[in-house]
């Protein structure tokens, strides 16, 4: 729902890094507990891009997977789905390792 | 932020987790890699960071209330600012306006009210951001006052993601939504400084299972704040002005 304001705030970064040279593709990392829709997002780039030097751009997510570490006990497990408890202890004092990023990492160049 | 402890997008972690940025997306590239590191959000919690001080500088506390559409936001406030209103002075920032009637249902009460207009705007109609908030923070007399209650889009996806630089998160869940709304909308509800379960009035007329709503919301968000309210019969509204004027 959000994707079209986040494209148009990537649009702004890339333009700013690019520095008008051409650009081929755009790496961003999205981790899983960011309500991102990747297929919204490349659709929305596509609309975002239009008529712009970003025009033909590929949108490349890498994603990554939640991660959480047990305060007390220091286990370190990848969740599945929403359920913050430690599976050796049971506590639920969890502190998140992964899975929060949302940056954009890369812009691959074209040859000029 | 709840009771979770954040760390930055990947860096300064030393759990031995690592993006690789190499050249691992499997096609040829010819022309030249730059690397930019940039968090998306970063432009927007720059914002957020401003509003924040501006709030601390005037001695504010500022409470972004998210809820889904209906669920009792506007109700709540105006039953907020009966209570409040000989004690506490406070500002509003309106978000959520359907129509002219909403902000008319929080008039009369001495509060300052700010109104943003996103019903039109480009991708704004789903959340405020911080910027949006800037611009109605501007037009509030923050010296002369205690708090300001931000009411969100009706949303439980994108207001999660977007801070406005507000001190605390609060959230209402209306017992007519059901059970499962935790499990559905994690992001939201483990975010959460505060929720309210609002329209309890109701639950005699529902088959609705309040346990195991509670059970998914602390399976999401453990330990958070749920104090149960009406903004019919005025359950729960003294708990909740407690707790928005702690500390003062
Ligand atoms: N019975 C009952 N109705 C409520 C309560 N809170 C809100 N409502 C009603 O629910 C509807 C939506 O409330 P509103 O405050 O506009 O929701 P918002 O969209 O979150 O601002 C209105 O008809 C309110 O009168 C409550 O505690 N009990
Ligand atoms: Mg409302
Ligand atoms: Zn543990």
């Amino acid at each position: 729902m959000h994707e079209l304001s986040i494209c148009q705030s990537i649009v702004d970064a890339v333009e700013r890094h690019a520095a008008g040279r051409p650009v081929r593709a755009v790496h961003l990392t999205v981790g899983a507990l960011r309500q991102i829709v990747p297929d919204t997002l490349t659709f929305c780039w596509e609309l975002v891009t239009e008529a712009t030097p970003l025009a033909g751009s590929q949108l490349v997510v890498d994603h990554v997977a939640a991660v959480v570490r047990c305060l007390p006990c220091n286990r370190r497990q990848t969740l599945t789905e929403m359920n913050l408890v430690c599976d050796v202890c049971g506590g639920s004092d969890l502190s998140i390792v992964a899975g929060e990023e949302f940056l954009i990492t890369t812009l691959e160049l074209a040859e000029a | 932020m709840g009771r979770f402890h954040r760390h930055d997008d990947g860096h300064g972690n030393d759990d031995g987790y690592g993006h690789g940025h190499g050249d691992h997306t499997g096609y040829t590239t010819g022309g030249e890699r730059v690397e930019v590191l940039e968090r998306i959000f970063d432009e927007n919690d720059r914002t957020a960071a401003a509003n924040r001080a501006d709030l601390d500088a005037a001695g504010v506390t500022c409470v972004n209330l998210m809820s889904s559409p209906g669920a009792g936001k506007t109700a709540v406030l105006r039953e907020t600012l009966r209570q409040l209103q000989d004690r506490v002075r406070v500002g509003i920032v309106e978000g959520d306006i359907e129509t002219s009637i909403d902000a008319d249902r929080l008039a009369g009460f001495g509060a300052s009210i700010s109104l943003l207009n996103t019903s039109n705007g480009f991708g704004g109609e789903c959340h405020l951001d911080a910027p949006m908030v800037r611009s109605a923070l501007a037009r509030l007399p923050l010296d002369a006052l205690d708090l300001v209650l931000v009411e969100n889009v009706g949303n439980l996806v994108c207001p999660a993601e977007f801070a406005v630089g507000e001190h605390h998160r609060a959230m209402i869940h209306a017992v007519t939504e059901g059970e499962e709304k935790p499990l559905k909308y994690p992001v939201m509800f483990r975010s959460a400084d505060l929720v309210l379960v609002n329209k309890i009035d109701l639950l005699p007329h529902l088959d609705v299972d309040l346990a195991l709503f509670h059970r998914n919301l602390q399976a999401v968000n453990p330990g958070v704040r749920v104090i149960e309210t009406s903004a019919r019969t005025g359950q729960g509204i003294d708990e909740w002005c407690a707790w928005l004027t702690a500390g003062r």
